[in-house]
C-alpha cells in the first residue's frame, strides 16, 4: 500500500492512471445512461430538468477530462518510457504529482453530487450544470447563484496543473531521454503522436486557465470580464474556451491515433505506410488545430469574413486526416492481417472516424452548420469523433499492451464479444442521433414533444447506448479476470517491433537489463535492410540504482483541493492552509536526497 | 480464431439496420422542425447546400469504407501464408491522396463562401423589421414599424422579407426555426441579424436551441405565416386596445383581480399594468400558445399555469399565484377574452 501511494514508478502510475480514469470512465457511462433513458420517450421517465442539466455537463466534462485524456495518459505513463528505451520519465516524482492533481481534482468535482447538505441547497446534488464548455453569461451568480458552477471552474483548474505538470515531462522525457540512436524520425508512431499532443496540452491548457481564472474572478470579485451588463463580453469566453477546446480535441484524438499507427502494421506484419507523411500530417494536424476555434461559434454571429476564414481553415484539416487514414489502409493493404481484437478495434476506429470526420465537412461549412450546431446532429459528431475515434483507439491500446502492462493476456473469446457489441451499440446509439439532429431535436433538452417525430430514434439511440453499456461490463470482467490469472503473456505476445516488446511482461521495475541502441525504426524485426536487434542481457550485467517512493509530490498534490474548497466556501483561513500544505510539499520535495 | 465467419455477416447487417433508419427519416411522417422541408429562401439555400455537401460524404464515404474492407477481406492471414513485402511507403500515392480530398475540397469551399455572403442576415429594401429578444425562457417580438410588442408566436406576413434583429435580456439563446431559417444566437449586449422570406402560409415551430438554463428544453415558439390581409388584421388587433369588459361580467371581476394582484408587477397590459418583466398580455387570448409555445392556450393550460407555473416549466420566475376557486376562473376569464 504504502509503496503504491509512494511510487514514482511509471508503471505502477500508468496503472494508476488506468485504473482512476476506468472508473471515472465507467462513472461518465453511467450518467450517459440516466441521460438516454431519460430520453427514451417524449417527456421523459420523471428525471428532473435540474438532475438532467448536471448529468450532461458531468458527462461530458467527466469523459474529457477524467476519462479520455487520463487513459492517454495511462499509455504515456507505461508505453513511453519503454518504447524510447529509458529506464523512466525524466521527472518521476511531478509524474506522480500528476497523477495525484487528477485523481483529487476528479473527487473534488464528483463530490459535487453529494455536498448540497452544505451549502444548505436543499438538494443532495450542487453538481455543475451549466454545460461542459459553460457559457457566459449563464456561469455568471447571477443566473447561476448555486456552488454549482463553482466546482466546475474549480475542478478544471485543479485538473489543468495535471495535465500541464504531466504535459512539460513527456515532452522532456521525449526529447531527451531516447536510447542510443533513437533518433526523432526513428521514434514509433505512438510517442510522435504522444510528443505533439503533450506540445499541445502544454500551449492550450494555459489558455482555458487564463479564461477559469477570469471567470473566477467575475464569480468571486465582482468583475465584468463575461458581463455585458458591466461592459464585458459573453463571446470573450466563447473565443478563450475554443481556443483551448479545438486543440483539446486533438488532444484526445492524436494519441488514439497514435496507437492505431502501432497496432495496425504489428498485425498486418507490414511497417507502418508512409511513417513520415503519418507523423508529418499529425504536426499538420496540431497546427491546423489551432486556427480553427471559432467553427464552434458559427452561430453567434461572427460575420461573413470571419465565417468564411474560419470555414476554409477547418475545411484544410480534412486533408492531412484524410492523408493519414490512406495510410492506414496502406499498412493493411498487401499485408498478412490476423484479426485479433486489437486490430479489429483498431479498423474499427478507421471505419467509425471516416464518419466523424465527414460529418465534421458538413459542419466546417458554416451556413450548414446553422442548422446543425446544438443539435443532435453534433452530439452524433462529436460522438463518432470520440466514441468512434478515441474510444475505440484507446481499446485498441488495451487489449494490445494490457499483457506488457500485466503480464497477462485478455481473453480474444470475450474480446470479440466485447467489440462487437461495442460497434453495434455505438452506431445505434450515435446514428439516429445525426436524423434527430437534423429533424429539429435540439442537444441538452431534458424533454422534447411527441408532435416532433423524434421518438423512434430516441428509442432506438436509448437501446444502443445500453448495448455499449453491456459491452463495457464484458470488457471490465475481461480486465478483471486476469487478476487471477497467473502470468502467461511472454515478452513479444504479437511479435511487435519496437522496443517495449524486447523486455518481459510485466517489465522489471528497471524496464532495461541494458540501455539498447537502437539502429534502425523497427529494432525487432527482420526487413530486407536489417535483421532483429540481439537480445538484451536476461540479468543486468552491473547493478541498477532505482529511486525510491517519495510522499512530497502527494503532499503537495493535496494542497490544491484544499485551496478549492476554501473557494467553495468562502472561507480564507482553508485557502491559506491548502497553499501552505502545498508549500510545504513543494520544499520538502526540493529539499529531498533522490536520485535517478 | 482468425477466419470466423460471423464478422463478415455481422457488417452487412449493421449496414441494412442503418438504411431503413435512414429510409423511416426520409419517408412520410410530420416533422415540424425538419430542416429537411425548407419553405424559405434562407433555409432552401441551407438545404441545398447541404444536399450538395452530403452527396461528395457519401462518395467519399463509400470509396473509403470499400477500400478498408477490401484490405480486411483481402489480405486476411492465410495458414503458411508468405510474409508480406516491407513497403515502407509511395510517393506517387501520397501526393495524390493530398490532392484529392483537398480537389474535394475546393468544390466545397466555394459554394459554402459564396452561401455565407448570401446569408450574411441583411433583407432587401421594404423588409418587415422584427425585434426578438430572448427571456429565460420565452421570446419577446417587437415590430418597431407597427408598434406592436407580443410573445412566443411571431406573425409574419407571407411573401415579404423579414428583418429580424436579436438579442437577448439575460443569458445566451439561439433562435431557430429550421423550416424558415438557420439558427443565430441571442446575446446580451449584440445585435445579431438573420433575414428570410417564405412564401406558403402556414405554422412553423421552432425552439431555443443554446443551452439556456432550468428550462431550456421548454422554451418553444411558433411562426405564424399569414397571407397579406389575415396579417393585416392580426396587426390591427394587436394595435387597438386591449378589450375593456363588459360592466358586471366575469371578465370585468377577473380585470379587477388582476388589477390588484401580483400580476401587475412583471406583465403589461396596455391601460391597466405596465412592467416588462413577463410577456405583454394586453393580446394574449388571441395566442395559440402559452408559457413559451409549451401549452395550448385552454382554460385548463391558464388555470395549472397561473396555479404553480413552476411545476410546469422548471425555474420558471412567475411564482405559483394563491388565487383560487372564483377568482382564479375570472382572471384567467379575463385573460381569455383579450383577444
Amino acid at each position: 500500500m504504502k509503496s503504491w501511494l509512494t511510487t514514482t514508478d511509471h508503471k505502477r502510475i500508468g496503472l494508476l492512471y488506468f485504473w482512476t480514469a476506468f472508473a471515472f470512465f465507467l462513472i461518465g457511462g453511467l450518467e450517459a445512461l440516466i441521460i438516454r433513458a431519460q430520453l427514451v420517450r417524449p417527456e421523459g421517465i420523471g428525471v428532473s430538468a435540474e438532475t438532467f442539466n448536471q448529468l450532461f455537463t458531468m458527462h461530458g466534462t467527466t469523459m474529457v477530462f477524467l476519462a479520455l485524456m487520463p487513459l492517454s495518459a495511462a499509455f504515456f505513463n507505461f508505453i513511453i518510457p519503454l518504447q524510447i528505451g529509458a529506464r523512466d520519465v525524466a521527472f518521476p516524482r511531478l509524474n506522480a504529482f500528476s497523477y495525484w492533481v487528477f485523481l483529487l481534482g476528479g473527487l473534488f468535482l464528483n463530490a459535487s453530487f453529494v455536498a448540497g447538505p452544505l451549502f444548505g441547497a436543499g438538494q443532495l446534488s450542487v453538481a455543475p450544470d451549466a454545460g461542459w464548455f459553460g457559457y457566459a453569461n449563464l456561469t455568471s451568480r447571477q443566473f447561476s447563484p448555486g456552488p454549482n458552477v463553482d466546482f466546475w471552474l474549480l475542478g478544471l483548474q485543479i485538473l489543468g496543473i495535471a495535465s500541464l505538470a504531466a504535459g512539460f515531462n513527456f515532452v522532456v522525457t521525449i526529447l531527451n531521454m531516447r536510447a542510443p540512436g533513437m533518433r526523432m524520425l526513428r521514434l514509433p508512431p505512438f510517442t510522435w503522436m504522444t510528443l505533439i499532443t503533450q506540445f499541445l496540452v502544454i500551449t492550450a491548457f494555459p489558455v482555458i486557465t487564463v479564461a477559469l481564472v477570469l471567470l473566477m474572478f467575475d464569480r468571486f470579485f465582482g468583475t465584468h470580464f463575461f458581463l455585458p451588463s458591466g461592459g464585458g463580453d459573453p463571446i470573450l469566453w466563447q473565443h478563450l474556451f475554443w481556443m483551448f477546446g479545438h486543440p483539446e480535441v486533438y488532444i484526445l484524438i492524436l494519441p488514439a491515433m497514435g496507437i492505431v499507427s502501432e497496432v495496425l502494421p504489428t498485425f498486418s506484419r507490414k511497417p507502418l505506410f508512409g511513417y513520415t507523411v503519418v507523423v508529418y500530417s499529425g504536426v499538420v494536424i496540431a497546427f491546423l488545430g489551432w486556427s480553427v476555434w471559432a467553427h464552434h461559434m458559427f452561430a453567434s454571429g461572427l460575420g461573413p469574413i470571419a465565417d468564411s476564414v474560419f470555414a476554409g481553415t477547418t475545411m484544410l484539416i480534412a486533408i492531412p486526416t484524410g492523408v493519414k487514414i490512406f495510410n492506414w489502409i496502406g499498412t493493411l493493404w498487401g499485408g498478412q492481417i490476423r484479426f485479433t481484437t486489437a486490430l479489429l478495434f483498431a479498423v474499427g476506429f478507421i471505419a467509425m472516424f471516416i464518419i466523424g470526420g465527414l460529418s465534421g465537412v458538413t459542419h466546417a461549412s458554416a451556413p450548414t452548420d446553422l442548422q446543425q450546431t446544438d443539435t443532435y446532429y453534433v452530439v452524433a459528431h462529436i460522438h463518432y469523433v470520440l466514441f468512434g475515434g478515441t474510444i475505440l483507439g484507446l481499446f485498441a491500446g488495451m487489449y494490445y499492451w494490457w499483457p506488457k502492462m500485466t503480464g497477462r493476456l485478455l481473453s480474444e473469446r470475450l474480446g470479440k464479444v466485447h467489440f462487437w457489441l461495442t460497434l453495434i451499440g455505438m452506431n445505434l446509439a450515435f446514428f439516429p442521433m445525426h436524423l434527430s439532429g437534423l429533424l429539429g431535436m435540439p442537444r441538452r433538452i431534458y424533454t422534447y414533444s411527441p408532435d416532433l417525430g423524434v421518438a423512434g430514434f430516441n428509442l432506438v439511440s436509448t437501446i444502443g447506448a445500453f448495448l455499449v453499456g453491456i459491452a463495457t461490463l464484458v470488457f471490465f470482467w475481461n480486465l478483471l479476470r486476469t487478476r487471477w490469472q497467473p502470468v502467461n503473456a511472454p515478452a513479444n505476445p504479437w511479435n511487435g517491433a519496437t522496443l517495449e516488446w524486447a523486455i518481459p511482461s510485466p517489465p522489471p521495475v528497471y524496464n532495461f537489463t541494458v540501455i539498447p541502441t537502437v539502429a534502425n525504426r523497427l529494432p525487432l524485426w527482420q526487413t530486407e535492410r536489417h535483421g532483429p536487434m540481439a537480445p538484451l542481457p536476461e540479468r543486468p550485467p552491473a547493478p541498477i540504482h532505482v529511486p525510491g517512493g517519495s510522499w512530497w509530490p502527494m503532499i503537495t498534490a493535496v494542497g490544491l483541493p484544499i485551496m478549492a474548497v476554501g473557494a467553495l466556501s468562502h472561507f480564507l483561513p482553508v485557502v491559506l492552509a491548502g497553499a501552505v500544505v502545498a508549500i510545504v510539499g513543494i520544499y520538502g520535495w526540493a529539499f529531498e536526497p533522490f536520485e535517478m | 480464431m482468425l477466419r470466423d465467419p460471423v464478422y463478415f455477416d455481422a457488417v452487412p447487417l449493421a449496414l441494412v439496420s442503418l438504411v431503413l433508419l435512414l429510409l423511416t427519416a426520409c419517408g412520410g411522417g410530420h416533422y415540424p422542425q425538419s430542416v429537411f422541408h425548407a419553405e424559405a429562401d434562407f433555409s432552401r439555400e441551407l438545404d441545398g447546400l447541404f444536399r450538395n455537401i452530403f452527396a461528395w460524404a457519401v462518395g467519399v464515404f463509400v470509396v473509403v469504407e470499400a477500400l478498408l474492407l477490401v484490405a480486411i477481406a483481402r489480405f486476411r492471414a492465410r495458414p503458411g501464408g508468405p510474409e508480406p513485402k516491407p513497403v515502407h511507403g509511395h510517393t506517387a500515392l501520397e501526393i495524390g491522396w493530398t490532392l484529392a480530398p483537398a480537389l474535394i475540397l475546393v468544390f466545397i469551399a466555394v459554394p459554402t463562401m459564396r452561401t455565407i455572403f448570401d446569408t450574411a442576415g441583411h433583407a432587401p429594401e421594404g423588409a418587415l423589421r422584427v425585434e426578438v429578444i430572448g427571456h429565460q425562457w420565452w421570446w419577446e417580438y417587437r415590430y418597431p414599424t407597427l408598434d406592436i410588442s407580443t410573445a412566443n408566436e411571431l406573425h409574419i406576413p407571407a411573401g415579404m422579407p423579414i428583418q429580424v434583429e436579436m438579442t437577448s435580456a439575460d443569458v445566451i439563446h439561439s433562435f431557430w426555426i429550421p423550416r424558415l431559417a438557420g439558427k443565430r444566437d441571442l446575446i446580451q449586449g449584440r445585435t445579431n441579424r438573420i433575414a428570410f422570406r417564405t412564401d406558403s402560409t402556414g405554422e412553423y415551430w421552432g425552439q431555443c436551441a443554446e443551452f439556456c438554463g432550468a428550462s431550456h428544453a421548454n422554451m418553444r415558439l411558433r411562426v405564424i405565416a399569414q397571407s397579406d390581409s389575415v396579417f393585416q388584421r392580426w396587426v390591427d388587433r394587436q394595435r387597438a386596445a386591449p378589450v375593456t369588459p363588459a360592466k358586471g361580467s366575469v371578465e370585468e371581476t377577473g380585470q379587477q383581480i388582476f388589477r390588484r394582484s401580483a400580476c401587475i408587477g412583471c406583465h403589461t397590459i396596455t391601460g391597466i399594468a405596465n412592467a416588462k418583466v413577463g410577456p405583454d398580455l394586453s393580446h394574449v387570448g388571441g395566442r395559440g400558445t402559452i408559457a413559451g409555445a409549451l401549452f395550448p392556450n385552454t382554460t385548463e393550460s391558464l388555470h395549472r399555469w397561473i396555479s404553480n407555473a413552476p411545476s410546469l416549466k422548471p425555474g420558471a420566475l412567475m411564482p405559483p399565484q394563491s388565487l383560487q376557486g372564483a377568482d382564479l376562473d375570472a382572471v384567467v376569464a379575463y385573460l381569455q377574452s383579450l383577444k
